[in-house]
């Protein structure tokens, strides 16, 4: 099994089993390898997120979307096991839905944050989930919350994830001021996963932003070729 | 995980089952040096398109018992519903029983709600089964198929992770299958065009890996119809024959002849009377 697929570098091709007409790829477990990203302005959040899900060394989606909406203004950025994540946001999803229609209000995104939290925590065991959740609410405004492996909850204005992360601590540290506009947060966000795919070869494809305000979400692309460019040579 | 002896807990709010003990038996039995008889694994090559007016499934019809084909023209793509299909790749008991259980199940569901059913749900209900045996049905699988909303196309890994894709390719062929997509896949392709694409595709997968071979079968679906063709192309058929080891009588001469007749005496003679009523 595949240990903390977010962080460690890909070993090489492991023992294939019995068969060699089958290659090793085909039995290892589906990854999100990524670079995911979140930050609070006032007013709202931004996200960002790579596109690459590898299965060992091939990708096996190049185009994902790795920014879940879990309510109208609840978001999740997804890395580590594409299953876990995936099994854990749709099972967040439909609690925070039940939660909300009892409520008869939207919910809070402390609360959305929690709801992962214990999911992830309560099996922290079997799952290799890191996720970011980010939103909107009347209460708080615009708000992040950092859920990583092991089951942590942390709120923090700026929050980055999955195996690419590493590659830009720097880059936030330095670049990263509070009391930003939504658009410097915007580019800000595009570069900094833009960096980040350059240096990880888990993460790649095309570079997914949303922001999240009281008015709702709005989300683009931005293509391969639309890319930042940094690489002097 | 393997510090877990025996049991794993699983997701009780989508599952409400533990992990089955399978896992456990094949672990204890690799302790004592036996290992377990290789599973029939489809090596497979299968891939989905979504073309204007709908999704067209293809696979090829290899199965395989490690380096033996076992089932030389096996069908891959199986039935969920009237208009959903499902390729399999994998482990093949695991995809056959996988798809007859989703089929069955969603037949009810579709019974219950009076609806036809939605590729979303099929979806949903591969992914939870999956999810929740943690990856030990080995089941690979590309569903597709039309409904309300329109074509839709999905990949499901056996982890239970899922993607909704314009094209998709699974299985040991599936990298040759794929090259040929991303080469020549367009956006609302006409049928003819796109049964073209994925024919190739498969044939990539059959001539360049081991593990997938024979021919190309094909399901074709659209709002109005449905084409199942197996085959689509028989890409590799058996050759006839052009000489025959067979020596015709004559070919060695003759020289002597003696008959010795063997006399046998009947000792016992017994009557068993066989009940065909």
């Amino acid at each position: 099994k595949m240990a903390a697929a977010t962080m460690s570098p890909y070993f090489g091709q492991q023992m294939s089993s019995k068969n060699d007409l089958v290659p090793a790829w085909t039995s290892q477990e589906v990854s999100t390898g990524t670079t995911i990203m979140a930050l609070e302005y006032d007013g709202g959040v931004v996200i960002g997120a790579d596109s690459r899900t590898t299965t060992g060394a091939y990708i096996a989606n190049r185009v994902t979307d790795k920014l879940t909406p879990i309510h109208d203004r609840i978001f999740c950025c997804r890395s580590g096991s594409a299953a876990d994540t995936q099994a854990i946001a749709d099972v967040v999803t439909y609690q925070l839905g039940f939660h909300s229609i009892e409520l008869d209000e939207p919910p809070l995104v402390e609360t959305a944050a929690n709801l992962f939290r214990a999911s992830c925590y309560r099996y922290r065991e079997e799952l290799t989930a890191g996720i970011l959740v980010a939103g909107w609410d009347r209460r708080k405004g615009g708000q992040v919350y950092c859920v990583p492996i092991g089951g942590m909850l942390v709120r923090q204005p700026v929050s980055v994830g999955g195996s690419g992360s590493s590659y830009i601590y720097g880059f936030m540290d330095s670049n990263y001021k509070p009391n930003m506009t939504k658009d410097q947060c915007l580019e800000l966000t595009a570069a900094a996963v833009s960096l980040a795919m350059e240096r990880d070869g888990s993460s790649g494809g095309v570079v997914r932003l949303a922001s999240i305000s009281k008015d709702g979400v709005e989300r683009r692309v931005i293509l391969g070729n639309q890319l930042p460019k940094y690489s002097t040579h | 995980m393997n510090e877990h002896k025996g049991h794993k807990y699983i997701f009780q709010i989508v599952s409400g089952s533990i992990l089955s003990w399978n896992a456990v038996l094949e672990g204890e039995a690799n302790k004592v040096g036996y290992s377990l008889p290789a599973a029939r694994k489809t090596g497979t090559t299968i891939c989905g398109v979504v073309f204007k007016d709908g999704v067209i499934l293809g696979a090829d019809t290899r199965a395989t018992e490690g380096m033996i084909v076992a089932d030389k023209n096996c069908s891959k793509i199986h039935y969920i519903s009237p208009n959903i299909y499902c390729c399999g790749a994998g482990t093949a008991a695991d995809t056959e029983m996988t798809t007859q259980i989703i089929s069955s199940n969603l037949e009810l569901h579709a019974l219950s709600t009076g609806r036809v059913p939605r590729v979303a749900t099929a979806n949903r209900m591969l992914k939870q089964m999956l999810f929740r045996y943690q990856g030990y049905i080995g089941a690979a699988l590309v569903l597709g198929g039309v409904d309300c909303n329109g074509p839709h196309l999905y990949s499901i890994y056996p982890h239970g992770s899922t993607d909704k894709l314009p094209y998709v390719t699974m299985g040991s062929g599936s990298l040759a299958a794929m090259a040929v997509f991303e080469d020549r896949y367009k956006p609302d392709m006409e049928e003819e065009d796109a049964k073209r694409l994925v024919r190739d595709a498969i044939a990539a997968g059959i001539f360049n890996d081991l593990g997938s071979g024979s021919n190309i079968d094909l399901c074709v679906i659209t709002k109005g119809k449905l084409d199942y063709i197996r085959p689509h192309d028989e890409a590799n058929k058996k050759g006839v024959r052009t000489g025959d080891y067979k020596y015709k009588r004559g070919t060695t001469s003759v020289l002597t002849k003696s008959v010795t007749a063997l006399n046998l005496e009947v000792v016992e003679e017994t009557v068993l009377t066989m009940d065909t009523s």
